[in-house]
């Protein structure tokens, strides 16, 4: 049954909080609601007006003496490792870059630009991880499915494979931190046989984007990223291996994600 | 557990942007940033591995403010004659929209500017925003409510409205 609408609602239908079947109940009371509709909008608007606002900060190099910190720190903590080192130093490189090149587009980057550089930044920063490469593993993929379905806001399931040859690993729920904001991102990883990896990075574009975007193609520093929208999803994937290799694996995903 | 510095990195872009839409200005949101980073390693193992080291983030950068504020050394707010210069504001229209905010933020009382930003900007759930200030999700409902009505007066160049109750 479905309770009656409260302001709550109201707030949660503006900040997306709501599940698919509340989400409908409300919407359809809104339509015979204009004044309330208006006022939730407004709300909605506020939220977009403050990512126009404060959105741009993201796109900041990160100033030396923050990244210092990570860095000063990192010498004696237990778990640190070369590795994990060459992660940071590999995100740093690449978000100095990425800083860089962002601070001299122009303004009214599409949507899409930010897709690659995020997906790969956190290629780099989880394909190394030995103990902890994933949130959820492959062992629980129904729940992992329903979960970030649910925090995606639509449905979604890792593609398998196989026949490329690689194996899920699981995955893992990543803030969304493109330009215009953006909700929880998902990231699966999978791994061949030589324990090379790949991840697949994959946000909900339904409210953004205005066309699905055939594939693209980024090199961001070592990592190639092959990218498309499709449906609400945004799609990235990223690895550190041949260009058309990497397009034979896509090709497997793209194949898998239509509806 | 200890932290992991790189996990740590990837939220910093992210707890600058609330930091400085919460202070109003690039110098102190980032000394906040600084300070809440050199907490979270010393405090590292009390972060429970698993959950959600954003989150987690902010507590540690709310419970920062406000034992800053208790120690009378708290953050400021410019008013209308000391708004920051921008780095590199995107567009001018983007500019002006963000001295408005700016303006409008400051002028909310910070318990409904915190919740205001957690949730609009950093799209925290209500749950989360509930335990990263410490309160009840009753309080940050009506701290939601008021600061979005305050808000809108504020955008409007109007006197703040009475308070809506909305729907029954």
């Amino acid at each position: 049954m479905n309770a009656p609408i409260n302001e709550a609602d109201l707030h949660a239908w503006a900040d997306g909080q709501l599940g698919t079947e509340r989400r409908a109940h409300v919407e359809a009371w809104l339509a015979g609601h204009p004044e309330a509709r208006a006022l939730a909008e407004g709300w909605r608007e506020q939220n977009r007006a403050l990512h126009r606002a404060y959105d741009h900060v993201l796109d900041q190099p990160v100033p030396a003496r923050l990244l210092e910190v990570a860095r000063r720190r990192g010498g004696w903590l237990p778990r640190f490792s070369p590795m994990r080192a060459a992660a940071v130093v590999g995100w740093l490189a690449l978000g100095g870059v990425a800083g860089y090149v962002a601070g001299h587009r122009a303004p009214a980057a599409p949507v899409q630009a930010s897709l690659p550089r995020q997906a790969a930044l956190a290629h780099l920063v989880y394909t190394p991880e030995v103990r902890h490469p994933v949130e959820v593993g492959a062992d629980q993929e129904a729940h992992l499915a329903a979960w970030l379905s649910k925090r995606l806001g639509a449905p979604l399931k890792p593609p398998a494979l196989g026949e490329a040859g690689y194996a899920l690993v699981g995955g893992r729920l990543l803030p969304g931190e493109d330009v215009k904001g953006g909700g929880p991102v998902a990231q699966f990883m999978y791994q061949e046989a030589s324990g090379r990896r790949l991840t697949l990075y994959v946000r909900n574009d339904a409210e953004k984007r205005t066309d699905d975007v055939a594939f693209r193609f980024a090199q961001e520093g070592k990592v190639g990223v092959f990218y498309w929208i499709d449906g609400p999803f945004g799609y990235a994937l990223s690895g550190e291996l041949a260009r058309e290799e990497l397009l034979r694996v896509a090709t497997v995903v793209y194949k898998q994600s239509k509806p | 557990m200890a932290m992991d510095p790189a996990a740590l990195s990837t939220h910093i872009p992210s707890l600058r942007r609330y930091a400085r839409a919460l202070t109003g200005d690039p110098q102190r949101a980032d000394d906040l940033v600084q300070d809440t980073l050199e907490r979270a390693l010393r405090k590292g193992s009390l972060w429970r591995a698993g959950s959600d080291l954003r989150a987690w983030l902010f507590t540690l950068m709310h419970n920062l403010r406000v034992n800053d504020l208790r120690a009378d050394k708290g953050i400021t707010f410019p008013g209308d004659e000391a708004l920051p210069e921008i780095p590199s504001p995107p567009t001018q229209q983007d500019r002006l929209a963000l001295r408005d905010l700016d303006r409008a933020l400051a002028r909310l009382p910070v318990e409904q500017r915190e919740v205001l930003l957690l949730v609009g900007l950093e799209d925290l759930s209500y749950g989360e925003a509930a335990k990263v200030l410490g309160v009840p999700i009753g309080t940050i409902m009506s701290r939601l409510s008021r600061g979005r009505e305050r808000l809108r007066a504020l955008l409007e160049g109007g006197p703040a409205a009475e308070s809506l109750r909305v729907v029954k």
